[in-house]
């Protein structure tokens, strides 16, 4: 047990490979929410026509499997895809591109879930007392802020945990685009089930402790009810 | 008194159906109008209309002489407070909920603080200001609405039945507060409601509303008194 300790926390090529996912991943669940917090109150409070359509949408993003985005992804970021001239295939920006494909869906569904349990006067109620729209907006996040927490939190969760799209779009390159979840993959197929358990370790530590700090800010608030 | 709203050739409609047909109504300042009548025959829809929350097919509605197309509609709104059926207190204290209003308009917060507390006291809800707003009575929660209004000193005050949700003892004293408080401000106000004793204590007038239109108004007593048709009589229980 120690010896396995003393591996994990000597090895500086764990650091590098957690360092990257965190940034990767973390990165990705930011883009996402400031894609996911606009567009899930757009769905939940306006009405519009194609909102059950785009909410149906949406809602399938949200079971989206990694390896299809992963192929979408690749197809457009190749040398010869549209976006090819941009040299982004192999590089953390697409595996970030990737993830925010995989996590958006996740927080604007979510989002849009939150909004939606609120009490829909409470809308009337805040215009009423002379909020404009973007005010009321901000009043609504606050008010739905534990189930926003748990929207960030699922987006973080879907990325972090994915393999599929960032072995296809990140290519899995020692120093520049392994993540966790991919040297997990790579060590298992080399038989080194020791290494590919101490990054499996790393990978539901972090996980861990991100979730806890988040929870226990919602739970604080939950408290405080 | 002079006219603070005016209404002239008003036509509503939600949901493809047409809701409201006002020819005219004037409500003038300082006065208590209460729009009576049964569940479902557009009092509220009248009151979000009013409330610049609901847009009008046709017409034309005025405040204060001039049309509401000259005036922003979040302009419009910051001299009105609304007060609904159910409380719809956020998940913040007492004192938070109250000052909401006060904070959408920028005020300081020593002003803030002091026109809360001030209203806090006058309701009676002084000792829960700490309390979140999820924590609090019927009564108690519809206290903290009616603060969370009058602090923000409305020239006009809309309440959408605001003690249907209470029980027989706590909507009396609530009534009595009001009644004080609209009296002491001299606040113009509003009330939705579909309760005769309701109106007859709190308004100086009553307009009784059938299938979306007007049909009577005038004094309680009055149109207690006389109603002008057998449907305003039977709405009315005579």
């Amino acid at each position: 047990m120690f010896s396995f300790l003393q591996t994990l926390f000597s090895d500086p090529d764990v650091w590098a490979v957690t360092l990257l996912s965190l940034k990767v991943s973390g990165l990705a669940t930011l883009i996402s929410l400031v894609i996911g917090l606009p567009f899930g109150t757009l769905l939940a409070l306006s009405k519009f026509p194609g909102r059950s359509f785009l909410m149906t949408v949406v809602n399938t993003g949200m079971a989206l499997p990694p390896v299809v985005v992963g192929l979408a992804v690749a197809m457009t970021l190749w040398r010869s895809g549209p976006l090819g001239d941009f040299h982004f295939i192999y590089t953390p920006v697409a595996i970030i591109i990737a993830q925010t494909i995989i996590a958006a869906p996740v927080v604007t569904g979510l989002t849009a879930a939150a909004l939606q349990q609120l009490d829909p006067r409470l809308q009337l109620q805040l215009l009423g007392l002379g909020a404009s729209r973007a005010q009321m907006i901000v009043t609504l996040w606050r008010e739905a802020r534990l189930p926003l927490l748990a929207a960030l939190m699922a987006g973080f969760g879907s990325v972090i945990s994915e393999v599929g799209a960032s072995m296809m779009v990140g290519g899995n390159i020692r120093g520049q685009t392994r993540v966790l979840t991919t040297a997990i993959v790579l060590e298992t197929n080399k038989g080194d089930f020791q290494r590919a358990m101490i990054l499996g370790a790393f990978l539901l530590i972090i996980t861990f402790l991100i979730n806890y700090a988040l929870t226990w800010i919602q739970q604080r608030g939950a408290r405080q009810r | 008194m002079s006219a603070l709203l005016e209404i002239r050739d008003l036509t509503v409609r939600r949901d493809k159906r047409q809701v409201l047909a006002i020819n005219a109504l004037t409500v003038e300042k300082g006065e208590i109008l209460a729009v009576i009548g049964p569940n479902g025959t557009g009092k509220s829809s009248l009151l979000l209309t009013l409330a610049r929350l609901l847009q009008p097919e046709k017409g034309e509605i005025l405040w204060q002489g001039r049309p509401f197309k000259d005036y922003q509609a979040l302009a419009y709104r910051r001299h009105i407070a609304l007060v609904l059926q159910e409380p719809l207190l956020l998940d913040v204290t007492v004192f938070e909920n109250v000052a909401i209003g006060l904070r959408y308009r920028g005020i300081s917060s020593l002003e803030i603080k002091e026109s809360v507390n001030y209203w806090l006291t006058r309701m009676g809800i002084d000792a829960l200001s700490n309390r979140s707003g999820s924590q609090l009575s019927g009564g108690e929660a519809q206290r903290a609405s009616l603060a969370r209004a009058f602090v923000l000193n409305p020239e006009l005050l809309f309440l959408d039945e605001p003690f249907s949700a209470l029980d027989a003892p706590t909507r009396l004293r609530l009534m009595d507060d009001l009644k004080s408080i609209l009296t002491e401000t001299g606040t113009t106000a509003i009330l939705i409601t579909h309760d005769l004793k309701e109106a007859g204590k709190l308004a100086s007038r009553v307009a009784v509303m059938l299938d979306g239109q007007i049909v009577q108004i005038g004094t309680p007593q009055d149109v207690f008194a006389n109603p002008a048709s057998p449907e305003v009589a039977t709405f009315l229980g005579l």
